[in-house]
Order: C-alpha cells, then structure tokens, then sequence
C-alpha cells in the first residue's frame, strides 16, 4: 500500500478540521471497502482521517418508530440491536447479510452508504426506507443522495454523522448474491411506510441504486407478491457483466422484489 | 512513523511503524507472531482473522494504527496451559490437512461460539456453515471443520 499519513479523530468537528489540513485526504470508517481499494491503488489518498472511534458518531437511537443510526454504527451493532429488532427488524437482517462476521464487526453504515458501491446493500434500504442522511452541515433526502456509480451528494469533505427513518409497517430485504464473491447481483428492499410503499434496488442498475417505481404503484394497489405478475424493469439500464447480463438482471429485480413482499408479509 | 501500542495475547506492546502498516504486517513482522496467515490480502479467505476487543476482524483490512489502545488476542494467545476447546476439537475431529486456513478458522470459530452463547442462539450446523463465510479452506470441504467447531461449542 502507498506511502500516507493517519489521524484519529474524536468526535466529528475534528475529524473536519484534520481532513481540511490534508492534502488529498479521506475519512476512513471501517476501512473493509476502502483499504481493499488503496491495496490495489484503485484510491490513494494522502492522509486517513479515522472516525470509527467518535463516540458521537457511533449507536443507535430508537424512540417510538423513530430511528437514528450513528454514521460509524457497525452492521454487526445493527444485525444485533434489540431495540431496532423491534420496531424494523428489516433493517437488521439486511445487516446480519453484509459481507461475512469479520468484515460486519469492522464495516460501518455511513461508510457504505458514502462509498455507494453499486452492489452494496445498504443504499437499497436507505431508497426504501426514505431515509434522511445526516452531516454536520445538512439533510440530505436518500431520493437526493446516491448520484450514480461510487457517486453521492456529499462533497469530498463533507461527513455523514448518521442516518434516520421512520419505521415501515412493514419490510424485508431479498439478496441473489453472486456465488463467488457474494456481493448483491440483485438485492431489493421493499417497505410499507405511511406515504405508501417504497422499493429500492441494488446491485442490479448500470448507475446504481435506484427505485422500482412501477412496482411500488402496483404495491400501493395491492401489497402482495401477485400484484407484481407481469411487471419487470428495463432491461436497457440494467448491468451487464460476465456474471449475468442485463436482461437476466432486470429478471432478478421481479424475482427478488417477489421475495421480499413475501417476506415482508 | 507513529508509535503504535497495544496489548496482544496480554502483553503490552509497542513498536515504530509507518502509518499504512497493516495490523497483519504489525502482528507478523513486529511481534514476530506468524501464527496469524496472509492468504489472499483481499478480504476473503479468513486466515488472518485476529480478535481486536473481543471482536473477529480480518487483520489485513485494518491499519495497525486504528488497533491503538486495543486489546488483540491471537492464535498464540487462545491456549491458557491446556490447548482452547477450540484447538483440542480441531486436532479431535482433523479438522484440517495443511493447516494453514486453521488459526483463522479457530479465531473465528471462538468468536462465533462467543457471541451465539451471548445472544443465546443455537449454533447449529447450517448457522456454523452461514458463520464460517469469510473462511476458506482449499483442503477440506469445511466437513471436519464445521464437526471441530459443533464440539467445541458443547464444551466452551
């Protein structure tokens, strides 16, 4: 790995300051995306400022159907939280799924959703949960966020400090991952919220995380797996690689978004 | 260069190291501790696997830097006199061939059992084969493996 300076940062006003004193300088949460990435110099970044140890940055809050997660919450903190169980166990075996135990005790929710891999999990729930995404300075609506490829709204000092929603009546989360590296070929969320139902796709889309928008009409109509007989995305904005081509994809997205109205119940 | 200190299977540590020095490389090369692998170096295969505060972490996608303070067991740390639970199932059952998956797969299996008996889960042997996903064994077929670990849960 290449030459580069480390900082730890407290809480996250400093962790601000640090970056700004850096040359090309990048947050780093649980590093299981980003380390991986500077190995192979796909990122190079001179200085790390480290913020998985701000304490303000870490837990989460559940208070009625309300839910703040902290930016450096660990998928294993979500997998395992009772509290959250309760009210959006959705959300926590979506986490429980993520990457293999090792990589869920040091991955973290802010730094996933920051990097936007398209094959993440993460911003499929955040689409369906319509989540608000939180830095020091804004809101940013999950509608507004996931921009395209590894691209968000944030700006490349800007930190996320956590993430909310409102609970759904009802959830769930189905995943095809790819057999070899286990990352989402196909990944689709589905929520039954008060404005109605939101369906966010992973893993799936050429730029990205997206929503189903047909699929959730058909799903305001009638919430169940039937209702989406019939309905398919295009296969046109769909990925295209060797492990499975577009038109083979757009048919994961049915199958899935089935699965996960059945799930959901 | 920073110094880095920690605590490693109870003894202090500290050593001078570059900052992009990989808690892998400061277990291996530092402390002299080979016990811990580098198989892959992306991620996957598991052989490094280390505990840092009682947690499995994958030591070759965590900067020696980020473990300051912590407190990190090892494979040379797991034996208190007598072999682990963990350790005496593997050699009970064979629970490997050429051995060099076996310290990742045994810091990993302590930490499954560990955290199954907190939440009072059962782990039984679809939830050890679901568990053991960022473990690979290229010997195996994970068989006497997933036995090695079923035993050493009734025992832990």
């Amino acid at each position: 790995m290449h030459s580069l300076n480390y900082h730890k940062a407290s809480n996250a006003s400093e962790a601000a300051r640090l970056l700004s004193g850096t040359e090309d300088g990048k947050f780093l949460a649980g590093g299981q995306t980003l380390i991986p990435a500077m190995k192979t110099r796909l990122a190079a970044p001179s200085d790390l400022v480290d913020v998985s140890g701000a304490a303000e940055l870490r837990g989460i809050n559940v208070s009625g159907r309300e839910i703040a997660i902290g930016a450096a919450t660990t998928h294993a903190e979500v997998a395992a939280n009772g509290e959250l169980r309760n009210v959006c166990p959705s959300i926590c075996d979506m986490a429980a799924n993520i990457g293999d135990p090792a990589v869920r005790h040091r991955g973290t929710i802010g730094g996933s959703i920051a990097n936007n891999d398209p094959a993440a999990d993460y911003p499929a729930a955040m689409l369906a949960l319509g989540a608000t995404i939180r830095t020091a300075s804004r809101e940013i609506a999950a509608d507004d966020f996931f921009v395209g490829l590894f691209e968000t709204a944030l700006d490349d000092d800007e930190l996320i400090t956590s993430i909310g929603f409102t609970a759904p009546a009802a959830g769930a989360y189905a995943k095809f991952p790819n057999p070899a590296s286990r990352y989402a070929m196909c990944g689709v969320f589905v929520a039954k919220g008060d404005d109605g139902v939101r369906v966010g796709v992973t893993g799936a889309g050429s730029d990205g995380a997206f929503r189903a928008g047909d699929f959730e009409a058909a799903l305001d109509g009638e919430f169940s797996a039937e209702a989406l007989d019939g309905l398919s995305v295009r296969a046109e904005g769909m990925l295209s690689d060797i492990h499975g081509d577009a038109v083979y994809r757009a048919n994961l997205v049915s199958v899935m978004a089935k699965r996960a109205v059945a799930a959901a119940g | 260069m920073s110094t880095v200190s920690m605590t490693v299977n109870g003894m202090a540590v500290s050593a001078d190291v570059e900052d992009r020095t990989l808690l892998v490389d400061y277990i291996r090369e530092h402390l002299r501790l080979t016990g811990t692998h580098v198989g892959c170096d992306t991620s996957q295969c598991g052989t490094c696997v280390v505990h840092v505060d009682g947690k499995a972490v994958k030591s070759c996608t965590m900067l020696a830097a980020a473990a300051e303070g912590a407190e990190v067991t090892t494979i040379e740390g797991v034996a208190n006199g007598d072999l682990h639970p963990m350790q005496r199932a593997f050699n009970d059952n064979h629970g490997l061939q050429c051995g060099f998956c076996t310290p990742g797969m045994i810091m990993s299996g302590i930490d499954m059992v560990n955290r199954y008996k907190a939440e009072g889960r059962e782990l039984d042997e679809a939830a050890i084969r679901h568990e053991l996903e960022g473990n690979l064994c290229r010997c195996t077929g994970y068989h006497n493996i997933v036995k090695s670990i079923a035993q050493a849960a009734s025992e832990m």
